[in-house]
């Protein structure tokens, strides 16, 4: 059995669909991501996991109790980190922990604070009002309050969304150390590059799961390559490249395209062409291995193309 | 139980950080007792008065005397003619004229009938009618004089008979409105403060996030529904006992019936209020909502149909039977007759029982509509 086991979880929102019948088992001391752009029903599924929404339809076991009936269990056991902060502003950073604790039904929580704000770092600014720390210090300080009473699982949303490079780079350090230690970490996130870091991630879009496996595997799920391309008038090269029929995807950076086609020896000739002849040169180009994001691009687009398909069969 | 201690701990941080929330839960009450004990009175003095004396005799110079020693009436202003009444009543600095005909103390003198004229400013009605009393009422006591003059200075054996009824007002023997507006103003504070202090401090934990993390602790919904009414419950009862030092020792309000009644009463109207600020939270997502939905919807119909302001007698039939839902009416009854009257249990139990009644149901139902809006 799977510490959670998510069965088709459902969540309607009046006429919208958040979560639509999700399936998600996740196992001990794992690293889980869960990746999807906004809207994808990350945080609806970590709400319900949580007990603070009730499903739809659905239903999931967290650590063998049943999620409908036995959430006050289920609630001793995890910690949740939600997308904004929320804690007490106007309590610092010392008072914020013991309240947590108490409630939580820590009362040693002295030695385990101390260990807290040693670990995030925190103990300097120990008397400070929580109103008034840095983004990614109330993030911190965050963390270290669904850490208090000693959580097996961790829901994390969006840990790092508003958070600076340096801190997030931080964040990520108590992370590893948090899974050394044995604590299951469910998290989900935006960014891609984060996603890489998971043992094992699954792709949301539109409530429902597109795959789930190590970020490895889910980049051989990938057919075709990519292709880097670096050209002048970058966006409307890309605009160009979407509207042929020569790409299977486009995905535009600041200084460059990535490109998914059938075959890079063979299509890049075809796209050096259609280029020209919009009187847009290419610099430099070179064979580029998968990231998690061209999968997921690719992912949506063949979707988004076999539905298109199911409507042209039905008509 | 000790969870809910965690609880209202932390509240009572929360409102000690939070300067403007202690000072309306202290300082409030009692700016406001304040304000209202010296303005919030319907006793009217020194009346600004026009005078027109057409008479100059000394006879119409006492005549005048009587208004100005009665303490009512201030001349602000002597002119020759009535003509010039209208403008001193069109612009307001005065309410009252008395005109004084030429004939005046000729007429009274040779025993005849002296008529004098008031004009009065009708546009407040209530200034009017208490002005026009006044003045009707030193008018009578002059003639009263005259007559029993005349009737010594006619040597007359049998002096004439008269009526003087002997009015004795019970309970508040000055008819100071003061001391039927302070205890008023008790129920008004203690509702107040209980309703938009509760509903605030919980729209405010939904509004920060933090409510959903409490959610996903184990604690038990009724644990924070109570560690969330019980602080302001104590400041309620901080409050109460503020506003009765304040009317009893500063204002020197009567204070003829029994503290502990009028603590326990309280414990129930605040039942009701508790109940309606819990409502309010669960209705407002926002801190301003709650605010402005407490005061639109509960806040001005309790005060206007309670009898705090105008008397429940006065009104039309219909909106004297509306007034029997507002829970606020039972209380004030609850408080001057403790303040003014010292009537106890025996005298009060229909209001306390009304007070436990609709204090219990919206209780009941706010509570349930929160626990189910966690869920």
């Amino acid at each position: 059995m799977s510490l959670i086991e998510v069965r088709e979880l459902t969540r309607r929102f009046d006429d919208i669909v958040a979560v639509d019948h999700l399936q998600l088992f996740i196992e001990e001391g794992e690293m889980f991501g869960i990746v999807g752009p906004d809207g994808a029903g990350k945080s609806t599924t970590f709400r319900m996991l949580c007990g603070i929404l009730t499903p739809t339809a659905g239903n999931a076991t967290i650590l063998g109790y049943d999620l409908l009936r036995e959430s006050r269990k289920i609630n001793k056991h995890i910690g949740y980190l939600s997308q904004r902060f929320s804690l007490y502003g106007d309590l610092t950073i010392d008072e914020n922990i013991e309240f947590f604790a108490e409630i939580n039904d820590v009362y040693n929580f002295k030695n385990r604070r101390e260990e807290l704000l040693e670990f995030t770092r925190l103990t300097p600014f120990r008397k400070r009002l929580a109103d008034q720390l840095s983004g990614g210090m109330k993030q911190k300080l965050a963390l270290a309050c669904t850490l208090i009473h000693h959580p097996k699982i961790i829901f994390l949303d969006e840990p790092t969304t508003g958070v600076d490079p340096v801190s997030r780079r931080d964040f990520w350090k108590i992370l590893s150390a948090l899974l050394e230690s044995k604590i299951t970490i469910v998290m989900s996130t935006p960014y891609l590059d984060e996603a890489e870091r998971c043992g094992r991630v699954a792709l949301i879009n539109k409530g429902s799961c597109m795959a789930v496996d190590t970020p490895l595997q889910i980049k051989k799920m990938m057919k075709g390559d990519v292709i880097e391309i670096v050209c002048d008038n970058i966006r409307s090269a890309g605009k160009g490249l979407k509207e042929s029929n020569l790409v299977l995807g486009v995905q535009t950076f600041g200084d460059r395209l990535n490109v998914i086609v059938e075959n890079a020896e063979h299509d890049f000739a075809l796209i050096e062409k259609h280029l020209k002849k919009t009187g847009i040169g290419i610099t430099d180009h070179r064979c580029v291995a998968p990231s998690l994001e061209n999968v997921f691009i690719s992912l949506m687009s063949r979707e988004a193309k076999n539905s298109l398909e199911t409507i042209r069969d039905i008509e | 139980m000790k969870t809910i201690i965690h609880i209202i701990k932390k509240e009572f941080l929360q409102i000690r950080r939070d300067k403007r929330m202690l000072a309306l839960s202290i300082l409030a009450p009692v700016i406001q007792l304040v304000l209202l004990g010296y303005a919030a009175t319907t006793d009217i003095r020194d009346i600004p008065m026009l005078l027109v004396n057409q008479d100059r005799s000394s006879v119409s110079r006492e005549f005048v005397n009587q208004f100005v020693n009665s303490g009512y009436f201030v001349i602000k202003e002597t002119v020759d003619s009535p003509n010039q009444v209208d403008e001193f009543i069109d612009n307001g600095h005065v309410w009252l004229a008395l005109i004084i005909p030429p004939d005046f103390s000729k007429n009274i003198e040779s025993g005849k009938v002296a008529t004098v004229q008031l004009i009065a400013d009708g546009s407040d009605a209530n200034s009017a009618n208490i002005s026009i009393g006044y003045a009707s009422q030193i008018i009578g006591r002059y003639s009263q004089a005259i007559i029993l003059n005349s009737s010594v200075r006619a040597q007359m054996q049998t002096k004439p008979g008269k009526v003087v009824p002997e009015v004795r007002v019970w309970f508040n023997p000055e008819l100071k409105s003061r001391n039927f507006m302070v205890p008023g103003v008790l129920a008004m504070v203690l509702m107040i403060i209980t309703m938009t202090l509760t509903s605030l401090a919980i729209v405010k934990e939904r509004e920060n996030g933090t409510f959903e993390q409490l959610i996903v602790t184990p604690i038990k919904p009724y644990q924070l529904i109570l560690g969330k009414l019980l602080p302001f419950v104590i400041i309620g009862a901080i409050d109460v006992a503020l506003v009765l030092v304040v009317a009893r020792f500063w204002f020197v309000v009567p204070f003829r019936g029994s503290v502990l009644l009028i603590f326990g009463l309280s414990g129930l109207f605040v039942l009701t209020t508790l109940g309606l600020g819990l409502f309010v939270s669960t209705i407002s997502k926002t801190q301003q909502q709650a605010m402005m939905t407490a005061q639109f919807f509960f806040f001005m119909p309790f005060i206007f149909f309670s009898g705090f302001t105008f008397p429940i007698e006065n009104m039309p039939q219909i909106i004297q039977y509306l007034t029997y839902i507002i829970p606020l009416r039972y209380y004030i009854v609850i408080v001057r007759g403790i303040f003014l009257k010292g009537v106890g249990v025996a005298e009060l139990w229909t209001q306390a029982l009304a007070l436990l009644i609709f204090g219990v149901a919206i209780l009941t139902l706010s509570v349930m509509r929160f626990r189910k809006r966690l869920g």
